[in-house]
């Protein structure tokens, strides 16, 4: 036999293969319903993620130096400790088990992994706006703006640069982490690999399925945001 | 025009004004000098309460800067300030960065800022840069459009915080004819430098700062020609 046909072979096999794996039973199903389950939960949880980052991080930077936010910094302090101290599988099974015991798994997700994220994202957002030069807050106050429309007008702006693709590599990891989903019964893109291998004993194929579709989601969104960023570094031109 | 008793900063325990009392008239052109680490940066920024003193007093054509109930948003914009760095607004273009306060705060329509602000910006020779964005200019030019920013709220008086300091030396020179300028057109200004020469032409009256105090205030022919305190004569021999 020539190298050829041994190929030819190969693939012929590995075609078959294919088709009994992921067409019979339109199991190819179970991925693409995987795939949304991934998109919504990790979509959800970006969501919620970004408003208790903004609201955290926004407590914390008017709380500087302010008495009567001392307890509120206190609170914040602490979430951000505990939800970063703990591996998000453990959060989430907390949840799960414990604090929404009747809830639906994907809701569960949701909320699990945007309440995790929020504490990441609390530190990327004020990270970003601390990054801002205090100068340009002086600016703005020698001007006559109010603490609030310096910060509106002239610290958020450019802060903004900072936040916005540090979001985005977290959506990146978020996306990625959600693949544990599968703990507490979500079928989301992880598991419905797994589903297909138990059926079928492949674990090859659906394996490679599920990591090149990760892969490139990955890959479509550094794309994009490599280039909002650059659109966002208009204004550093020379 | 402002008036300041007895006043004092201090940060972390170490005393930087040590009880600063002066008076500044309408029209005068006051430049602060001394060895840094003597108070005269944290003392400009007091006069417009980017700092918070610790104690004394400072009055603006009467009203007081250190009393709570004073709308310091609404008194800060009669005191223009320019700062060592510049902090122009790096996100807005050069006419945005003059215009934003004046529609923000004083409500000027559109038209009329943006006509106030090339009007402004030809007077110091930077119209043709009016959609660029800070970072496409030089120092020098930076600091320009610092000072037309100021101007465009229309102040009653100009801060500067050692706005050369920052500078390429080639490029004091515009900035220092720009400021010379508006001191002639009857500014007030209150200037903290190290350039002596503009002190002496420019100024007519020259506060010598040392360890929190004012140690010596005169006009500046009498205060460099004929210093008084073994300080100052020191300051000057290294300095001129």
């Amino acid at each position: 036999m020539t190298l050829f046909d041994s190929l030819a072979q190969f693939f012929a096999n590995w075609g078959a293969q294919l088709a009994s794996t992921f067409l019979e039973k339109q199991r190819y199903l179970m991925l693409v319903d995987g795939l949304r389950n991934t998109l919504v939960i990790t979509l959800g949880a970006l969501a919620i993620g970004v408003v208790i980052g903004a609201v955290i991080a926004i407590i914390k930077y008017c709380g500087e130096g302010s008495r009567w936010m001392k307890p509120l910094c206190f609170l914040c302090d602490l979430y951000t400790t505990v939800i970063r101290g703990i591996p998000v599988v453990v959060v989430l099974l907390i949840f799960y088990f414990l604090i929404l015991r009747s809830s639906d798994g994907i809701v569960v997700g949701i909320v699990t992994f945007g309440i995790n994220s929020g504490a990441y994202m609390a530190e990327l957002i004020r990270g970003g706006i601390n990054a801002v030069d205090n100068g340009q807050m002086e600016a703005g106050r020698s001007l006559g703006m109010s603490r609030f429309q310096a910060t509106v007008h002239v610290v958020l702006p450019q802060a903004m640069k900072n936040i916005l693709p540090a979001i985005g590599n977290e959506m990146i990891a978020l996306l990625k982490e959600t693949a544990v989903a599968g703990y507490v019964a979500v079928q989301d893109l992880t598991r419905a690999g797994n589903l297909i291998r138990n059926n079928t004993y492949d674990a090859f194929n659906p394996l490679m399925v599920v990591a090149l579709t990760y892969l490139l989601i990955v890959i479509l969104l550094t794309w994009a945001l490599g280039k909002f960023e650059r659109r966002l570094a208009k204004s550093d031109k020379r | 025009m402002i008036s300041v008793k007895n006043l004092r900063k201090s940060f972390h325990g170490t005393e930087v004004l040590k009880g600063i009392t002066t008076e500044i008239d309408r029209g005068d052109v006051v430049c602060i000098i001394g060895p840094s680490g003597s108070g005269k940066s944290t003392f400009l920024r007091c006069l417009n309460r980017l700092e918070t003193p610790d104690s004394g007093e400072i009055l603006l054509d009467g009203v007081d800067f250190m009393d709570r109930k004073t709308d310091l948003d609404r008194q800060r914009r009669k005191m223009g300030m320019v700062f060592q760095q510049f902090n122009l607004f790096p996100h807005m273009s050069i006419l945005k960065n003059l215009t934003v306060s004046p529609m923000m705060l004083k409500k000027t329509p559109q038209a009329e800022a943006e006509a106030k602000a090339m009007q402004l910006l030809e007077r110091v020779g930077l119209a043709d840069r009016a959609g660029d964005y800070p970072a496409q200019l030089s120092g020098g030019q930076k600091q320009r459009v610092a000072i037309v920013r100021a101007l465009c709220m229309e102040p009653e008086v100009m801060l500067f915080d050692e706005p050369t300091s920052a500078l390429d030396p080639e490029m004091v020179g515009e900035v220092l004819d720009v400021m010379r300028e508006l001191a002639e057109s009857g500014m007030t200004m209150v200037v903290v430098t190290h350039e002596m020469g503009f002190a002496r032409e420019v100024g007519n009256r020259v506060l010598f700062m040392d360890e929190g105090i004012i140690r010596e205030e005169n006009a500046p022919a009498e205060l460099f020609g004929n210093p008084q305190s073994e300080r100052l004569k020191t300051f000057l021999s290294k300095v001129l």
